[in-house]
């Protein structure tokens, strides 16, 4: 059996017991209500068109410009149907519209005559919102690479606390079975986004703005590498961090450097998201590229040959922290009784392959 | 008979702990097909010698052969450890992480299936399969320990301290267990710092002290290295005159009863003559010395 069959058998058995732990399934049920309900809960809480109560000689018009319109025989009828609450709005001669606190906007403009506008530099339309999709996107990455990373980790010391590490040393190599676990978290990592996502867009095709969905298509198109490899990078980090200390209670000790790594760049990009310099660096700096270059990319900032040019930085920077992650990790394997400095952890390079 | 083709050979190993020697060209071999005891007191590097040969510690100097080859991870992998450290997966299914354990050996999903299900019946545990580990007692616990480094059918059997923690009546199942696979032609090579359940267990005997090999050997031929010849004497009267008699060093001496040494060669039938000439004589054998008086002699 060579170190890929090892490696598929160890991801496998991360990803069996993940799936029958209760607070995983609990926790992925409860990000996917919350994306069922962001996505539907407006359209179905919006009141809808308004209600306009009209006299006959105006009600086709209010009629074509899409308002619910309820005929009444005389003015005065149309006042005391908006005052008893039986409409939102009545037109009145002149035409007057009434209404009881606010004025309604969608009874005014079907009313309103529009004057032509020429656009001399024309924008692409947003919806409102789009703005915040590479944030929500940043969002979520952090989130998902925070959980599973810390999980990871909790295997690793899991396996150290318990003393099984030593049979598996004895059968595997450390390699082999660190990747099965990098493999497992971001098999399950990105099998809980995609439900998510497969959620929000169903939602949002049946409930809400396709506009909106149009704009995430190629977003999210670039968030998939960049989310791999930034996933990689960090749950390497998470992995050496766990092979550091040999009991769960400790693992706080270790996860605060490397929850600044993460956090820092995340929120560098937030803040400096309008500096156009500042969001170059970061979309190439390999901790910060997966959030920063996906922004960049949406806004449009960003050349056709830097995206791939800053993934390679990323991966080769995934590949480094993971063979350093590997090498610590076999340094601190058997050291059971305590934790292990990190200079202690690269020399003593124990098992032998 | 003994050739290095079916033997796992330490040779010259040598180790270190920041400075503190562990072991010190280290050498002995475990024989296919024969049970070999690994006896030696707390922190006489027992366990070190164990994970140097699984791979699990690298050996600063010396190495470890299985048939005359040096040992790579994938002969490694077609062993079956079982650490000083126990630990399984406390809250996975008794069953299945045995079968894990077996297919990261490099056994097939079905054959790994098979001898856990054969194994576990034979340590009496298989009405608790499904039963998550840390459901089970500490001594079904060990139990499972036990199945864990069995299960991959191994070619080499390396196993610390395996009876500590198991009640009288796993012992011998485990015993039995071991027994077989040393017939089938497995090397079993096992530490304990039980020396009645090694005498009874082994037929080869390594003893360490302090990172040194004191002895390697059969059992029999430790005996006739490292013990006198020993017998017993038992007369009508007293039998306190043996004390001078030429050439005897007494053991013990109650009233008629006495246990004595002679000089390794001696003839013992001048001395059963001489109480005869003194008397009736009504036991008169020789007495095979235990293995904790070999242990006493060659590791302190």
């Amino acid at each position: 059996m060579n170190t890929l069959a090892a490696t598929q058998l160890v991801a496998a058995r991360e990803i069996r017991a993940k799936l029958r732990d209760r607070t995983f399934l609990l926790s992925t049920l409860i990000f996917l209500l919350i994306a069922a309900a962001a996505t539907t809960l407006p359209s179905l809480l919006s009141d809808g068109p308004a209600t306009v109560a009209a006299t006959p000689e105006v009600s086709a018009e209010l009629r074509a410009a899409g308002l619910e319109v309820r005929e009444v025989p005389d003015d005065a009828a149309a006042e005391r149907a908006v005052r008893d609450g039986d409409t939102d709005a009545a037109v009145v001669a002149g035409p007057t519209v009434l209404a009881r606190e606010e004025a309604p906007a969608d009874v005014v403009a079907a009313l309103s005559v529009e004057p032509p506008v020429r656009l001399l530099n024309p924008t692409p339309a947003e919806p409102p919102g789009a703005v915040l999709v590479p944030f929500v996107f940043a969002f979520v990455f952090l989130l998902t690479s925070q959980t599973f990373g810390v999980q990871i980790a909790q295997s690793i010391i899991e396996e150290k606390q318990t003393r099984i590490v030593e049979i598996l040393v004895a059968a595997v190599s450390v390699r082999a079975l660190l990747l099965g676990k990098m493999i497992a978290g971001t098999v399950l990592a990105l099998g809980q986004i995609a439900l998510v996502a497969l959620v929000a867009v169903v939602g949002l095709r049946l409930f809400g703005d396709s506009e909106l969905l149009n704009l995430l298509g190629p977003a999210i198109g670039w968030f998939l590498p960049y989310f791999l490899l930034g996933f990689v990078l960090i749950a390497a980090l998470w992995a050496a961090a766990g092979a550091l200390v040999s009991r769960l209670e400790d693992i706080g000790t270790v996860a605060m450097p490397v929850q600044l790594v993460v956090m820092i760049p995340f929120f560098g990009v937030i803040f400096l998201s309008d500096n156009a310099f500042a969001m170059q660096v970061l979309s190439y700096v390999p901790f910060s590229a997966p959030t920063a270059m996906p922004l960049r990319l949406f806004t449009g900032d960003a050349a056709g040959w830097e995206p791939p040019l800053s993934l390679a930085l990323l991966l080769v920077t995934a590949l480094a922290v993971l063979a350093a992650g590997a090498r610590v990790y076999e340094g601190s394997l058997l050291r059971t009784n305590g934790n292990t400095s990190l200079r202690t952890a690269w020399r003593e390079r124990e098992t032998v392959d | 008979m003994a050739s290095v083709m079916n033997m796992l050979r330490l040779d010259g190993v040598d180790r270190s702990f920041g400075g503190r020697r562990v072991l010190q060209n280290v050498s002995f071999d475990a024989e296919a097909g024969r049970m070999t005891g690994f006896v030696g007191g707390n922190g006489a590097g027992k366990t070190t010698a164990m994970r140097i040969i699984l791979g699990v510690l690298a050996a600063d100097a010396g190495q470890v052969t299985w048939r005359g080859a040096p040992l790579t991870r994938a002969v490694r992998r077609r062993f079956g450890y079982m650490p000083e450290e126990r630990g399984l997966y406390p809250k996975m299914a008794i069953r299945e992480q045995l079968i894990y354990l077996a297919r990261l050996h490099g056994m097939t999903a079905s054959a790994a299936a098979r001898n856990t299900d054969t194994l576990l019946e034979r340590v009496g545990l298989a009405d608790r399969g499904n039963d998550l580990l840390e459901k089970l007692s500490l001594g079904n616990q060990q139990r499972a320990q036990i199945v864990a480094a069995l299960v991959p059918d191994p070619e080499v059997l390396v196993l610390d301290e395996p009876f500590s923690g198991l009640d009288p009546l796993a012992v011998d199942t485990v015993v039995d267990v071991l027994k077989e696979r040393a017939a089938a032609g497995v090397p079993v090579l096992f530490s304990s710092h039980q020396l009645d359940v090694v005498e009874r267990l082994c037929d080869d005997l390594v003893i360490i002290s302090a990172g040194t090999i004191r002895a390697a050997g059969s059992r029999t031929q430790l005996r006739a290295t490292h013990t006198s010849p020993r017998y017993e004497l038992v007369v009508e009267n007293d039998a306190g005159w043996l004390r001078d008699h030429p050439g005897v060093t007494l053991v013990e001496l109650e009233g008629a009863r006495a246990v004595f040494e002679l000089p390794r060669g001696a003839d013992e039938q001048p001395v059963l003559h001489a109480a005869l000439a003194r008397g009736p004589v009504r036991g008169f054998q020789p007495v095979v010395p235990s293995l904790a008086e070999i242990f006493r002699e060659v590791a302190l």
